[in-house]
């Protein structure tokens, strides 16, 4: 567990338009080890899925640019590789699932044929081979009858055999790290819980470094053990589950945890709400982006950007007000109007 | 609490499979809602609960008779809907009103948002266009807007902004029940605590009838005062939202609010796992319709259908462990 097996830093990516640019993700830090699972939570628009998007370099050109930093995979910066030698890792060292496993799956083609694609593709095998293995696949992932289901279509499929399915596909390869985009957020509770148990126990038995993207904070402290937290394309917090539960430091952190609803809110209370909305990515962000719906900010949010820094050992913030001597103190109330 | 405002008795919606052969009767149909009771009553709010594909939205629409059911009937203060003709049909629909779930396709791109709210009032030719607008700029106001959106169109608000757009449409003709299908899921947890609580600020100031559907159990927890678990086209549980959560009888329900998330990283939460998805509901199961996948399942379950049977006042319950 001591050497990072992936690291980003101070990364960019900016999609351009005739009239604008839109500046998605804007200084990105993040470092995943060995078998951890990482959480990455945010609102829509966030930059999350760029964020993974970039990692796996299938972010499309033009209009998206990653425009600075680096992306550091086992050593090697990602950045600099071929578009060949970054197919070897996309799929073998890294693989994705997303979120909606309908749009994912191509509906001409049998289940047991994009597995059977993916597995060919970066293994030299003959075709009954990998047969064998998609099947075998297949019954890892928990779907009955494999040896039945390999020639099905995916519409014949329910919601949540198809993300097993993508799940097949993307371990297929035995990645070292696996990144998941809302990976149950088109499914219902029940399924739900029976794919985030799947993934539980394919990371053990695989050793498997997993990002979750989410916006689920629910599922972040199911399966995580370290998180971060984003806001208008930057990282706004990030630390180990306990410390952001126990001690969040971020204003943004502290609004998103209250606007979670939780058995312990009764009827009568009116539910703490973030105001406002995220700000338009379009326009330069010259302080803190959270700076318009902060209920503590100061005259010094709106003029300078706060810096990333560690507040504690592995505990990271971006707010002005954590040094040393004066932390913002946390006040009740402060998110219900 | 007392007054009955809806009542449905053994409502049911099939959809029949269109056989692909001419002139033939089709033999096999999806029973989306396969005979639901239940009773709204004024100023409450009603949750339906349950997975994908087990009714709800389809029962959403039954209510104000979007669709006419195959069986059964809704009363709406004591009126059948069904026998009614659809003159008095789209009046009684002025005073049950819906919100859906994805405020981006409820709402026509094409219009402005001062149309959207006024249409109600066109369609049923209520008042002048002075008073229309200052309707509009009344309503705009009422769910934290401003009257300067008026003269705009969908696409330039977002997500949570749509959605109050999508509620001050459906307040526009001071309806008595309002049927929310899903109103915040497509919404960010930040902007789905603040739809959340302009329904229930709106609730209270128009003394509205709320029939809730949605599958976050938490978010239902906190809306409703009773709840109703269906599966599979039926109610398998009512109760008051204390009931369900506190004390869930059927194993559905009990599996249902064992998957809800962990709300803190260090609970340890007892979860029962469902195995399977959900059966097809053109050919549901023999007997009680969850045999397949309850962990407590008899040999009387495999044949014999449980009825809703009562438990306490209210609380009912179709499971033969009780």
């Amino acid at each position: 567990m001591s050497e990072n097996l992936l690291s980003i830093e101070d990364l960019d990516v900016e999609f351009r338009s005739s009239s604008s640019t839109v500046k998605a993700v804007n200084g990105v830090n993040l470092t995943l080890k060995k078998k951890e699972t990482l959480g990455i939570v945010g609102e829509s628009g966030s930059g999350k899925s760029v964020t993974a998007t970039a990692l796996m370099q299938l972010i499309p050109s033009p209009p998206g640019k990653i425009s600075n930093g680096k992306i550091l995979f086992n050593g090697i910066d990602l950045l600099t590789l071929s578009k060949k030698e970054m197919r070897s890792i996309r799929g073998n060292e890294i693989a994705m699932i997303f979120q909606d496993p309908m749009t994912s799956l191509n509906p001409v083609f049998t289940v047991g044929n994009q597995i059977i694609e993916a597995i060919r593709q970066h293994k030299k095998i003959s075709k009954k081979e990998a047969r064998l293995e998609a099947i075998a696949m297949l019954k890892t992932v928990g779907i009955p009858e494999p040896e039945k289901r390999i020639d099905m279509y995916p519409h014949e499929f329910s919601g949540g055999m198809r993300q097993r399915a993508m799940i097949a596909i993307a371990l297929s390869c035995n990645p070292k790290l696996l990144i998941a985009d809302e990976p149950t957020t088109a499914l219902d509770v029940t399924v739900q819980a029976q794919i985030l148990e799947l993934m539980k126990d394919l990371q053990q038995t695989n050793d498997t470094a997993i990002i979750m993207i989410t916006h689920d904070l629910g599922v972040v402290w199911e399966m995580c053990d370290n998180i971060i937290v984003m806001y208008a394309g930057t990282t706004v917090e990030s630390g180990s589950v306990e410390t952001i539960f126990k001690n969040p430091l971020h204003p943004y952190t502290w609004g998103l945890l209250e606007s979670q609803i939780t058995t312990d809110v009764q009827h009568n209370e009116k539910l703490p709400a973030i105001p406002g909305s995220p700000p338009d990515l379009r326009k330069p962000v010259l302080g803190c982006p959270f700076v318009d719906r902060c209920p503590y900010s100061e005259e010094v949010c709106h003029t300078k950007k706060p810096e990333y820094i560690e507040v504690e050992p592995g505990h990271f913030a971006a707010c002005h007000f954590q040094h040393e001597t004066s932390r913002l103190e946390k006040k009740e109330g402060m998110f219900v109007d | 609490m007392t007054e009955t405002i809806i009542k449905a008795t053994n409502l049911k919606k099939h959809f029949p499979i269109l056989d692909p052969m001419p002139f033939k009767k089709s033999t096999q149909s999806v029973k989306a809602v396969d005979g639901v009771s239940f009773d709204v009553f004024k100023g409450e709010t009603l949750g339906i609960v349950g997975e994908s594909g087990c009714g709800k939205s389809t029962l959403a629409r039954l209510i104000n008779q979007l669709i006419s059911p195959t069986s059964g009937s809704v009363e709406f203060k004591g009126k059948d809907l069904a026998s009614l003709g659809i003159k008095e049909i789209r009046s009684a629909r002025k005073s049950i009103q819906m919100v859906f779930q994805n405020p981006d396709a409820s709402l026509d791109p094409r219009k402005t948002i001062e149309s959207l709210i006024a249409e109600p009032l066109v369609i049923h030719k209520i008042g002048t266009k002075e008073s229309r607008r200052k309707r509009v700029h009344e309503l705009l106001e009422i769910v934290g807007l401003s009257s300067y959106h008026a003269s705009r169109y969908p696409h330039e608000f977002s997500g949570g902004q749509k959605q109050r757009i999508n509620i001050a449409r459906a307040l526009t003709l001071n309806p008595d029940v309002i049927i929310c299908d899903e109103p915040v899921s497509a919404l960010d947890v930040s902007v789905q605590a603040q739809v959340i609580n302009l329904l229930k600020s709106l609730q209270k100031e128009f003394n509205l009838t709320y029939i809730f559907i949605s599958h976050d159990l938490n978010v239902v927890r906190y809306m409703c005062d009773r709840i109703a678990v269906m599966y599979l086209g039926k109610v398998v549980e009512t109760g008051t939202f204390q009931e369900i959560y506190e004390d869930p009888k059927h194993p559905y329900t009990k599996a249902l609010l064992s998957a809800i998330p962990k709300e803190n990283p260090f609970e340890q939460r007892e979860r029962i796992i469902l195995k399977g998805d959900v059966p097809s509901p053109v050919n549901p199961p023999t007997g009680c319709h969850f045999h397949k996948r309850c962990p407590f399942v008899m040999d009387i379950c495999k044949n014999t259908r449980p009825e809703l049977q009562e438990l306490n006042e209210g609380n009912k319950v179709s499971c033969h462990l009780y």
